[in-house]
């Protein structure tokens, strides 16, 4: 006999055994997810904490999880750290919304047109390997030290990687749901807004994730560079300002607050991708 | 000839080809046939005949090679909600619609406003069957019910000409009994001319007027069948057309019923 879990008689797994695979569930593997998450999360901060106290490691160069919970409840209080993250985030979300809009644009052209489809793939293709950070010194000769310049790079970011997965989506069009457009009488447009964008939108949704991963690491990586900013800075800047004032405690903070956005923005996007083409059966995924 | 003896549509010496690898390949010779307004006609041959490609050409989807397609006086004319499809292909619903959502949007584009869209697409969905499948989504659907709401949306916008390609293929022989049943009623009721794909000798025989076998490779019309006298294996004369169609089947080198009996 084999070593088959799902022996006859026990067809029904066990819980947790669905989502181990083909691991062995050793009693570690039988506590609920939720549970063993939060022990080697405790553990790491554990560790971190036992490292900064008994190592004697400079408060000049590193801080413990204490002082940096200190830090983040004093940025929150005081209101440095939201107004800092909360400009961050406006900036963000203006180059998405403009990345956003430009790659419906440029890809509807891109399938409407052959023109358009010919100029789309050489300028993506150009544009597209460049690390988007890189024409921020360009984006500071045309806007100065600007949130607009800030914004700039960031759609950008966003644009590139978005409009490469969305005009795959766009082409990868089952042709039998194009038929069915066209036999009930769409015209080009129509075709393209019922048929084409909701077909195309598990590639949209992949590209969006690329994007906005893109476009957040852009933008902290430009504020960092800016240094100050306008009047107000962004997270970026927080963190560099922390550096420049050796107030350590404020630089971890600061990664901290970025580290959280990231994971609640994924959680966000995973969220729509569930509601929407998961939920269609256009997209394996996390059903539960 | 007058215009009420006009033909609904005339399949006049169509041949029809694919280019594959930079190639054309011939996939229809010589099509030929009529299609009387109100006229139920079947297309019968062994898989790879044309069937599909003849019905995909009468839906203004392929270009004929040579000779030509007249759709009520019209010469070969784009694809149209006059002339609605039910495709073979299982992928022929919008996923991102629910099946209720389908039907309703197919009533909406051809003009139809939203209140009488919903309830002619639940009493359409109602006669196939799907009541309770109303807000399901396409991918939680069996093959066959895929198909059902595919005939629904069909049958909902109340077409000129209804093109049908093995559209009961995926169903069980007592689900395909009742729909060709409630199909015949529903045509025979709205007098839209149907022209029908089929494997199936039996089908060919309940559902049709006339049947257009197609035979050879690349095909062409190898005869047309006169049953429309015949409107259930009782009647005199069913097991003779029968006979004749699996002969003619036969001369292909393939049997094909028992597929469906
Ligand atoms: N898109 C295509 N590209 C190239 N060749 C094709 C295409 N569609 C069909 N053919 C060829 O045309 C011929 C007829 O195909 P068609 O689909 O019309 O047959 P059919 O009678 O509908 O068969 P079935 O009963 O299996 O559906 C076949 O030889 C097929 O290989
Ligand atoms: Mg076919």
């Amino acid at each position: 006999m084999t070593a088959s879990t799902n022996s006859p008689g026990t067809l029904a797994p066990s819980p947790g055994e669905a989502e181990d695979g083909g691991r062995t569930a050793g009693p570690w593997g039988r506590l609920p997810t939720w549970l063993r998450r939060t022990i080697v999360f405790a553990a790491l901060i554990g560790i971190w904490q036992l490292y900064t106290s008994a190592s004697g490691v400079s408060a000049f160069v590193f801080s413990g999880p204490w002082d940096v919970a200190k830090a983040l409840a004093d940025g929150v209080s005081s209101g440095d750290l939201v107004t800092s993250t909360w400009t961050t985030l406006r900036m963000l979300g203006t180059g998405m919304a403009i990345g956003i809009a430009l790659t419906v644009v440029l890809t509807v052209l891109a399938v409407t047109t052959t023109l358009g489809d010919d100029v789309l793939t050489l300028v993506s293709s150009m544009i597209n390997p460049l690390p988007s950070v890189a024409i921020l010194p360009l984006a500071m000769l045309w806007f100065g030290l600007t949130d607009t310049a800030l914004v700039f790079v960031t759609a950008n970011a966003v644009l590139w990687p978005m409009t490469v997965s969305v005009s795959m989506g766009l082409r990868t069009t089952p042709p039998t749901l194009l038929m069915v457009g066209r036999n009930l009488g769409l015209g080009r447009w129509r075709l393209t807004w019922d048929v084409m964008m909701p077909a195309a939108l598990p590639h949209a949704l992949a590209g969006l994730k690329t994007g906005w991963a893109f476009g957040w690491r852009t933008i902290i990586a430009a504020e960092l560079v800016f240094g100050a900013a306008g009047s107000k800075g962004g997270l970026g800047f927080f963190i560099n300002n922390a550096r420049y004032y050796a107030l350590i405690p404020d630089v971890f903070a600061g990664l901290v607050v970025i580290a959280l956005i990231g994971i609640a923005l994924d959680l966000v996007f995973n969220v729509i991708e569930r509601r929407t083409v998961v939920r269609w059966g256009m997209k394996e995924g996390a059903s539960a | 000839m007058n215009g009420e003896d006009a033909p609904a549509l005339l399949v006049d010496h169509v041949a029809i080809g694919y280019r594959r690898r930079g190639r054309f390949v011939p996939a229809v010779a010589d099509a030929a046939f009529e299609v009387r307004r109100g006229e139920k006609i079947m297309l019968l041959g062994p898989s790879g005949s044309g069937k599909s490609t003849v019905l995909k050409a009468v839906a203004g989807f392929l270009r004929p090679s040579s000779g030509r397609v007249v759709v009520d006086g019209r010469v070969d004319p784009g694809p149209g909600p006059d002339r609605a499809v039910v495709f073979q292909e299982f992928d022929q619903l919008f996923p991102w619609r629910t099946v209720l959502g389908n039907v309703v949007h197919a009533l909406r584009v051809t003009g139809v406003d939203r209140a009488t869209a919903r309830r002619r697409a639940v009493e359409h969905l109602r006669l196939m069957g799907l009541e309770d499948m109303l807000d399901s989504h396409p991918h939680q659907l069996s093959g066959g019910m895929k198909q059902r709401v595919a005939i629904a949306r069909a049958l909902a916008v109340d077409p000129l000409m209804l093109l049908m390609d093995e559209p009961f293929g995926a169903l069980d022989a007592q689900t395909r009994g009742r729909l060709q049943g409630e199909l015949a009623r529903i045509v025979a009721r709205t007098r839209s001319t149907l022209l029908f794909v089929t494997h199936s000798i039996d089908e060919a025989v309940l559902l049709g007027d006339r049947v257009v076998v197609l035979a050879g490779r690349p095909s062409h019309v190898a005869e047309i069948v006169d049953v429309s006298a015949l409107d259930g294996p009782d009647a005199p004369g069913f097991a003779g057309a029968r006979h004749r169609l699996r002969s003619l089947l036969a001369e292909e080198g393939e049997i094909l019923d028992g597929v469906y009996e």
